[in-house]
């Protein structure tokens, strides 16, 4: 099954979780070998994003991203696992579990062009 | 014509294993709906057959042997379909399966462990956390029973529309997000466990806390019981498993003591303790005795189980050691940060140094302000209030725990109080 790994910000942790968390190179050396992860991509500032809505015919362009909260998405990652067990202890050890929040969210069968 | 031999011995052979059944047809077939519908596929065979030839001399082994024949038929069908090869070791395990189903805890029985596993597997799937609380307890309980949606929903108090999409939600997400059918990592079986745990309390709790006219919700506090029996068997190594049995065998021990001839609840403090099933709080004791015994370190459902044999075991609540009991809930504390239990702590306070430090400790409590939305807080103090001969104060108090009962049995309980006040 594949997962996106949605990577958040999510400012709700104390220095000691933050301090807890493991090598993010770690974890990618930990991963890659295992061939479960497939991509993954790092997202500029949320400040930099761009929202794009078509109304009523007519386009919408505004600064910032789509959700206005304390939380932001700082990237994702592409997760090949054997089901959700499995994704969740890759997840359970990036360190951005512990200094933000990590939302697996499976893949829909229709969705991908490696489907 | 359907029996009544036939459809007791049915039922009473689906309650003891069904969820073997299912679990084991589940690892063999890999597919959960698939072993669900030869169960229910099997019981009405059973249903026909045990009328017509009489009730078998094995009736779980005939179940097995019937659910496992359907299962069989369905994936040869499904394989002449689409010609599916994988299947092939499936139907060569199907075929191995020995028909002798019989105690899957009996020694020398070479497969009880795989059967025991497959309980377990079936059950953290249930439980998974990754599934909405109330799902976890519907579909635990759906499973383990084979009650229907209608009924699940009647225990709940939902409507069979709400409960329906309550575990199709639940079924949805175990398929799409990839649930599967094994046990946790080593490492993940502790908290894992503690899950399922948690989930055969809230059933519990959930029977529990009916009081009046539900006699079906009744049978939600006795599966929870039957659970956890079956935990004990399948984790026997597991202190916290025995300490959840003995804290539901105390509280359930209680049960016809706690709402009067009329249907109106009783303190504990009240309670008639003749009342109380000696035979329950004896088998409680076995079970937290076989947890002491595993673990020094008391865990969440120990305390708690420690602090129901306490009060199981004293004549009356003037005599309860009060003392090891607000002991006990200060390990709890120290172990589980909750209001409610800093709130019991508080009552048992009142009962070991008198109503004034009881009020004392709900002051500080109150000060928190955690407790605001709680609905039992303004009883409490009504209470501790009475003890303390604040009649006044009292009544005041127990008028806004009439308005925040949440229950009629609960605010009957509060009028009466005030009754009896007043009239003094």
């Amino acid at each position: 099954m594949k997962y996106v790994m949605f990577v958040v910000g999510d400012p709700d942790h104390t220095e000691e979780d933050a301090a807890a968390a493991p090598d993010l190179e770690e974890w990618f050396t930990s991963v890659r070998p295992t061939g479960k992860y497939l991509q993954g991509v790092r997202l500029q500032e949320v400040e930099d994003a761009t929202t794009i809505r078509v109304r009523g015919g007519e386009l919408l362009i505004t600064d910032g991203p789509f959700t206005e909260s304390k939380e932001w998405i700082a990237g994702f990652a592409i997760l090949d696992c054997a089901d959700l067990d499995e994704a969740i202890e890759i997840a359970a050890r990036n360190p951005m579990a512990y200094e933000g929040r990590l939302e697996l969210r499976p893949i829909h069968s229709m969705g991908g062009p490696d489907d | 014509m359907i029996t009544d031999a036939a459809a007791h011995a049915v039922s009473r052979t689906t309650r003891a294993e069904r969820l073997r059944i299912v679990a084991t047809l589940t690892r063999i077939t890999g597919d959960w709906n698939l072993a669900e519908d030869c169960f229910q596929d099997a019981t009405e065979r059973a249903l026909d057959r045990w009328s017509t030839d009489g009730i078998p001399d094995n009736p779980g082994a005939w179940l097995t042997t019937t659910a496992r024949n359907r299962a069989l038929d369905v994936l040869r069908r499904r394989q002449t379909e689409h010609d599916k090869l994988e299947k092939v070791h499936t139907l060569a395990e199907l075929e191995r399966t020995p028909d002798d189903a019989g105690d899957d805890t009996a020694a020398g029985n070479p497969d009880a462990e795989t059967y025991g596993d497959d309980q377990l597997r079936l059950l953290f799937m249930c439980c998974h956390p990754a599934l909405p609380l109330a799902g976890r307890v519907a579909l635990t309980l759906k499973t383990v029973t084979g009650l229907s949606t209608r009924e699940v929903a009647r225990a709940f108090l939902v409507s069979e529309a709400t409960m329906s999409q309550r575990l199709l939600r639940v079924r949805n997400k175990i398929t799409n997000a990839g649930i599967s059918f094994r046990s946790p990592p080593p490492h993940r079986v502790a908290e894992r466990t503690a899950g399922v745990l948690s989930v055969v309390y809230l059933l519990f709790n959930e029977g529990y806390a009916a009081t009046e006219g539900e006699p079906f919700r009744d049978e939600l506090s006795l599966e929870a019981i039957r659970l956890a029996d079956l935990l004990t068997q399948l984790l026997p190594l597991d202190d916290e498993v025995h300490s959840l049995r003995a804290l539901l065998c105390f509280q359930n021990a209680r049960r016809a003591a706690r709402v009067d001839a009329h249907g109106d609840l009783v303190t504990m403090e009240e309670q008639d303790r003749s009342l109380w099933d000696t035979e329950q709080i004896a088998s409680g004791l076995d079970s937290l005795i076989i947890a002491r015994s595993i673990r020094d370190t008391p865990g969440y459902y120990r305390l708690q189980a420690e602090i129901a044999a306490l009060h199981s075991t004293a004549v009356d609540a003037a005599s309860t050691d009060w003392v090891a009991i607000v002991a006990l809930y200060d390990d709890l504390l120290a172990l589980h940060p909750s209001p409610v239990i800093a709130l019991n702590r508080a009552i048992a306070v009142g009962f070991r140094d008198g109503p004034d430090d009881g009020l004392v400790e709900l002051a500080r409590l109150e000060a928190t302000g955690d407790l605001d939305a709680y609905a039992l807080m303004p009883a409490v103090r009504a209470d501790l209030l009475r003890r303390a001969d604040r009649i006044d104060e009292a009544i005041v108090a127990y008028r806004q725990a009439v308005q925040s009962a949440g229950s009629d049995a609960e605010r009957r309980l509060m009028q009466r109080r005030i009754d009896e006040i007043s009239g003094r």
